[in-house]
């Protein structure tokens, strides 16, 4: 776990992230500008750190409703503006990039942070960005694998030498700058099946699992198929860390809750989706056993603690600004946070 | 309420045919519902390639939004090998999934054979199912020949678009009410 930055005897990592989503708030009609929109991010990272949470994630989508293309730079500001809490991508799509520029980038933001950058792969599940960046889509499932790899080698090697189908060769060559500490924390994003699991563990890197709302005894399997693969190809499960994520919003009571968070969340999958977020499933949302994280303090203390006996995950990464959700109600959340949510977890996740 | 009548071939004239007749049972007998006719011999779809629906261009785009923004779909096929045709098909693929959450699907259908009068049971309702589409059990089943010279001349044919018309904006109007009451209650 110390190969990830992962130390356990301080209890569970609790993180907020964000995809930049550039949603209208659907309560006023209104769309705060691109510019306040990312200016707010980087408040909101300086709030997390104060109120104690231990990791902030910035995301990259190409397409309409959304402001942090550049996810990098918008880290990379970030991590100017904070001092202690570690910075993630959420998620970077590594297939439309190259994995040596995403890697300089990163390790940049880790020299910046001073030690604090990580990055999380993933293929996007918005297909925008293949179009725009001129990246076949009929390559989906491989071009991610090889330049997973690749970044893999980056991270684990002082020259690399590699031949793929997706990028010139290289020979011999040495990727700059370094890390702080030699490498980075490089974590693979899965969404919820556990196809992309296994792949996960068969590689031996971790795993940040999407567990957006449903019964959370669902992504169970996948959880399982990663160690099991993990352990197939000949690593210690206890080694690799896994960080789960799902949308978040917590208020002093249930009802001021579902009330602050359904309009978001519907007027967010209606921009993004295409289709908004059923009330008969939001309703079901505060139970104990739903991943959807909304309710009371006490409700989403329960929640995650349920989810970590059934995951024995060491984060959790919570989205508490989807859907245009006013800056003022972000930083009500993040202190009850601080206050309420990040004491009863730790206490009861300390190893 | 808006309704949606799709006509799901681009070939032959019996589907487009017999949804006709049910757009025009609509705008005589329900004039308070607005319905559009969506005849995709006169579009040019795209094959789904995992785009979100709103992000294709033209024709596509057009279609697609109009079924989304429906509160009632009637659906007319035609029977190709023993199933819906392709077009038809290319139309599911395209939208998300539960896209019929919250809908009303009806289903007309015409064959050549009367052999093939489950076929709606067997390929078209599952999909609807999966889609979470409030579908109206009973279907109406059109064959050869009921039609002459692209007009319906069974009696009992026009009987039962009458009532499929009137199921329709019933179980419609229906759930519509049930919603509102429910969404009353949910307090969110």
């Amino acid at each position: 776990m110390e190969k990830y930055r992962i130390d356990q005897s301080k209890g569970i990592e609790f993180g907020l992230y964000s995809l930049g989503d550039h949603i209208p708030n659907p309560l006023t009609g209104e769309r705060v500008s691109a510019q306040q929109r990312i200016q707010e991010l980087v408040e909101a990272s300086q709030l997390a750190e104060q109120a104690g949470i231990d990791v902030f994630g910035v995301g990259e989508s190409h397409q309409s409703y959304f402001t942090t293309q550049a996810h990098t730079v918008v880290l990379g500001a970030i991590a100017q503006a904070t001092s202690n809490i570690k910075l993630t991508s959420s998620a970077t799509v590594l297939s439309v990039s190259d994995p040596v520029r995403v890697y300089e980038d990163f390790a940049t933001i880790d020299l910046i942070s001073d030690g604090r950058a990580e990055i999380v792969a993933g293929r996007g599940s918005r297909v925008g960005a293949y179009q725009l960046l001129g990246i076949d889509l009929k390559d989906y499932e491989e071009i991610f694998e090889e330049k997973l790899e690749l970044l893999k080698k980056i991270n684990d090697n002082e020259l690399v030498t590699w031949e793929g189908q997706f990028r010139a060769p290289l020979h011999n060559a040495q990727i700059m700058p370094k890390p702080k500490n030699g490498s980075l924390p490089i974590w693979r994003a899965v969404g919820g099946p556990p196809a992309s699991a296994i792949k996960a563990g068969y590689m031996g890197i971790p795993m940040m699992l999407t567990t957006l709302g449903g019964p959370a005894v669902n992504f169970k399997p996948s959880v399982d198929a990663y160690r099991e693969a993990a352990e197939r190809s000949g690593f210690d499960p206890k080694d690799l860390p896994i960080a789960t994520t799902s949308l978040f919003y917590v208020a002093d009571t249930t009802k001021e809750a579902l009330q602050g968070m359904y309009p978001h969340l519907n007027g967010g999958f209606q921009a993004i989706r295409g289709a908004g977020y059923p009330k008969q499933q939001f309703a079901q949302a505060p139970d104990t056993r739903d991943a959807l994280m909304v309710g009371s303090k006490e409700q989403i203390i329960e929640k995650l603690l349920y989810q970590y006996e059934l995951y024995g995950m060491q984060r959790f990464m919570a989205q508490i600004d989807f859907g245009g959700v006013p800056f003022d109600k972000l930083m009500k959340n993040i202190e009850i946070i601080g206050d309420d949510i990040l004491p009863a977890i730790k206490k009861y996740t300390v190893k | 309420m808006k309704i949606v009548a799709l006509a799901g071939s681009i070939v032959g004239s019996k589907t487009k045919t017999a949804i006709s007749k049910v757009v025009e049972i609509i705008q005589n007998q329900y004039p308070e519902h607005e319905v559009v006719l969506l005849d995709l011999a006169e579009y040019k779809m795209e094959f789904s390639d995992g785009r979100n629906y709103f992000e294709y261009d033209g024709d596509t785009k057009y279609v697609t939004e109009t079924i989304m923004a429906a509160d009632a779909i009637v659906i007319g096929t035609p029977t190709f090998q023993a199933s819906i045709p392709a077009t038809l098909k290319n139309i599911f693929d395209l939208l998300p999934v539960n896209a019929f959450r919250d809908k009303v699907v009806s289903t007309v259908v015409t064959a050549g054979t009367s052999k093939h009068y489950l076929m709606i049971e067997q390929q078209l309702k599952p999909i609807l199912a999966y889609m979470k589409a409030h579908i109206v059990p009973t279907y109406v089943f059109i064959e050869e020949k009921d039609f002459l010279r692209k007009e319906i001349v069974n009696d009992d044919v026009l009987f039962r678009l009458e009532r499929l018309a009137e199921d329709t904006v019933m179980i419609g109007d229906a759930f519509a009410e049930i919603r509102a009451k429910k969404d009353a209650e949910y307090d969110f």
